[in-house]
């Protein structure tokens, strides 16, 4: 059905099964600003057999790569990328979580020094526990799950 | 001649730890040497401390280096509003080890990757304390002949308390028979210690000393600050739960030992100091050796 809202794409991304309400976050968290001058595509809270509701966002003439599209999985673990060539699904992939999220979320604790003002320090956060979602701090170990991370983005 | 930093125990292997013991034994009683003649030994002590200091000062004098002393924080450039890693990198400048101590977790951490030179962690914010607790274990080691299989309780702050942390997490490392964690709820440990706990040993929570007094080889003490509480009422309610006198040292086993990180306020009576049970002063005494021990180990004069 939301095939018919937005015109398929000839060639580019489509960021498929968002949860819904998110597409913007994704936006925002690949970069993308709309001044780039290509075309974007967003549709939000369209009918979804998977997840009831889901958000999707189709780039034109933009390739992910899975390097870049794994920091998705903080607020879209659901998500799934299809790169398009010539209006087909040329490689279809899910996301797993960063190993390693570095100056991308802060710190929650606010005695932590990567959130010290001023000071030349990146928050870098290590991931424990892949099956939990859970990450570590590096600098003062404080345990952060990937449900809390939306609050944290650094931008 | 390679450095190392020692800013977390948790970055150490067993081999490690027990490497640094068996070198504090060698300087014990500490007597003068020159295996780091010539070499400097900066103290960057961001938060007040005098013990901790002193000791490491009077480690490095006995082992023929001398110290540079960044002084108190009100009195540096830090209080003309200059940042702490610009502090630091040129503090650095002048000494060929640091040792930090600071207000903020991972504040040696950072130190350590901002700086070339070794840099030794003496307290970060609530977070760890590795030196007390490498002399937590040696004062275990010398008085109880053994750091495995020992029934071990540790009481009083285990959320905010740094040598708390460390200790719970060192001590864990080396089979306990069982350990008991010993607070008011609201001071129980952090999820990242409970974590890491729950991988290595048996531990329990328990809010009442009482209950478990009888079994302990080792009682750990720490202080339980007045401005943890919220509510003040609660401070008072719960604070004489945690005080050791007599009177709980009733049922303790004859050869229970009482550790403290010092100092104290209160948390242990001083009817307790003259009894066999109290060993905290000779765990403050222990400082020196253990101090010396990593000096060496992190300049690289480790394993002799």
């Amino acid at each position: 059905m939301e095939e018919l809202r937005v015109r398929r794409i000839r060639e580019g991304t489509v960021i498929d099964h968002i949860p819904p309400g998110k597409a913007l976050k994704v936006l925002s968290i690949l970069g993308i600003s709309g001044s780039e001058g290509t075309v974007v595509a967003v549709l939000m809270n369209v009918e979804s057999r998977k997840l009831g509701k889901k958000d999707i966002v189709k780039l034109e003439g933009r390739f992910l790569t899975r390097d870049e599209v794994d920091e998705i999985a903080l607020v879209a673990p659901t998500a799934t990328i299809n790169i398009i060539r010539d209006y087909e699904v040329a490689e279809k992939f899910s996301l797993t979580l960063p190993k390693v999220l570095e100056g991308i979320v802060r710190c929650p604790n606010p005695r932590c020094v990567s959130n010290v003002p001023g000071e030349p320090v990146v928050s870098r956060l290590e991931l424990v526990d892949p099956e939990r979602g859970l990450y570590r701090c590096h600098y003062c170990g404080r345990l952060v799950e990937v449900s809390e991370m939306e609050e944290l983005l650094l931008q | 001649m390679s450095g190392r930093d020692l800013v977390d125990l948790e970055d150490l292997d067993e081999g490690e730890i027990r490497e640094i013991l068996r070198m504090a034994s060698g300087h014990d009683p500490p007597r003068a040497t020159r295996t780091l003649d010539g070499k400097i030994l900066g103290l960057a002590f961001f938060e007040p401390s005098t013990r901790t200091k002193a000791s490491f000062t009077s480690a490095m004098l006995r082992l023929g280096g001398s110290v540079v002393d960044m002084g108190e924080p009100s009195t540096t450039s830090l209080a003309k509003g200059e940042g702490f890693s610009d502090t630091l990198r040129i503090l650095s400048g002048y000494c060929d080890a640091l040792v930090i101590r600071h207000k903020l977790d991972g504040a040696a951490r950072y130190a350590s990757e901002l700086l070339d030179i070794p840099v030794v962690n003496a307290g970060d914010g609530s977070r760890a304390h590795p030196t007390q607790a490498l002399l937590d274990l040696y004062t275990i080691g010398k008085i109880k002949g053994r750091l495995e299989g020992l029934s071990v309780g540790v009481l009083g702050d285990l959320k905010y308390g740094r040598a708390a942390n460390s200790f719970i997490l060192a001590i864990s490392r080396f089979s306990p028979k069982v350990l008991y964690l010993i607070s008011p709820p609201l001071l129980r440990p952090r999820r990242e210690v409970l974590e890491a706990l729950r991988r290595r040993t048996d531990f329990r929570i328990v809010e009442n000393p009482r209950d478990v007094i009888g079994e302990l080889d080792i009682l750990y003490v720490t202080r339980i600050q007045r401005e943890r509480f919220p509510d003040p009422e609660e401070y008072e309610r719960v604070k004489n739960s945690y005080v050791v006198d007599l009177e709980l040292l009733k049922e303790a086993r004859e050869d229970l030992r009482i550790l403290h990180p010092l100092p104290r306020v209160g948390e242990i009576r001083n009817e307790v100091d003259g009894t066999p049970f109290a060993a905290y002063f000779e765990q403050a005494r222990n400082g020196v050796p253990v101090r010396m021990a990593v000096l060496e180990w992190v300049l690289g004069h480790g394993g002799a």
